[in-house]
């Protein structure tokens, strides 16, 4: 195989990655949503948390783009 | 189109000489840095220098970011945390002026380097690493050993905390890059979609409208990731901190 169409091909699977971060920030924030609509009073409370969760849940969406964009880029 | 990567390109202005064989130049990520700089300094001295009891427009400004910054610090490294304050305060100033002012059209986005996070972040793990060994000793190693952990699977945890501790730099680093390179790209992407329909003539400028509201949108989403992303960074540090702190969980 041409090696720039394997590379196109890598980049485009490496992206399928982030469909699963975006599945977890979703399930961050839908959470916190909840937990937020049933007590209102201790939601301002949790918002570093909730924003930790995110960073670090987003970070491996971040880090299969990072392959993309190598693979596209870099290499 | 135009190469959506053309903006990262660095750009040598004046040159101070070579130190060890490799060039040490004034280029327009320093100038950026240097804008960055002069503009929180700005911020911070002028609201400062005429203090009044009902704060104006600049001085409740100023005032607003020490007390997000302090609030963010005491809720996850506690009072003791707030003899770090400066040094997040700088970090999160810094990024966030940078992350700001690379929105601007034809400016430089010095945060879509990773060699700039990089350094930020390596900052922050060998404070954690070095204030955490001086202040705690041997039992800043209580960190990899998480308390109330059944015994039969405490070597598991350990090794999962020890990894997850020397990744964090990595993580630290690439998730502020990575954003902000992934939506100055889009910007980009998408910002060439409006001139190469525009170049078709008045049909291409009826759809050209399409694009242009989006990178109307994206702009307004980039700016929110911008704050944001400053945020993440100013607290994981402070989380990143509070483990030198109290090592013990």
């Amino acid at each position: 195989m041409d090696p720039t169409a394997a590379k196109m091909i890598g980049a485009g699977i490496a992206c399928i990655g982030m469909g699963g971060a975006g599945a977890g920030v979703g399930i961050i924030f839908g959470h916190y949503l909840a937990g937020a609509l049933r007590n209102p009073s201790a939601a301002q409370g949790q918002f570093a948390n909730l924003i930790f969760g995110f960073a670090v849940t987003e970070a491996l969406g971040i880090f299969s783009l990072l392959i993309a964009l190598l693979l596209l880029f870099a290499l | 189109m135009d190469d959506p990567i053309h903006q990262f390109n660095i750009v040598k202005y004046f040159t101070f000489g070579h130190i060890a064989g490799r060039e040490i130049a004034f280029t327009n990520s320093a100038l950026f840095m240097l804008i960055a700089v002069y503009g929180i300094s700005l911020l911070m001295l002028g609201a400062t220098s005429r203090r009044s009891m009902v704060p104006g427009r600049l001085q409740s400004l100023a005032e607003a970011s020490y007390e997000f910054v302090a609030d963010m610090l005491r809720s996850t490294a506690g009072s003791e945390g707030m003899r770090f304050f400066p040094y997040v305060f700088s970090i999160f100033m810094f990024v966030l002026f940078l992350n700001l002012i690379g929105l601007i059209p034809y400016s430089f986005t010095v945060t879509a380097h990773i060699i700039i996070t990089a350094s930020l972040a390596l900052m922050v793990f060998l404070t954690v690493l070095i204030y955490g060994f001086w202040k705690n000793g041997l039992r800043f190693l209580r960190v990899f050993v998480p308390s109330g952990i059944p015994i039969y699977i405490l070597p598991l945890v350990t090794v999962i905390e020890v990894i997850s501790f020397f990744t964090r730099p990595f993580s630290h680093c690439v998730r502020l890059f990575a954003n902000m390179l992934a939506g100055h790209i889009t910007l980009k992407v998408f910002a060439g979609f409006i001139t190469m329909l525009a170049a078709w003539g008045i049909v291409g400028w009826a759809g050209a409208v399409l694009p242009l509201a989006l990178t109307i949108g994206l702009t307004a989403l980039e700016l929110l990731v911008a704050v944001l992303q400053a945020y993440v960074f100013a607290i994981l540090t402070c989380i990143y901190l509070s483990d030198a702190l109290h090592p013990g969980h």
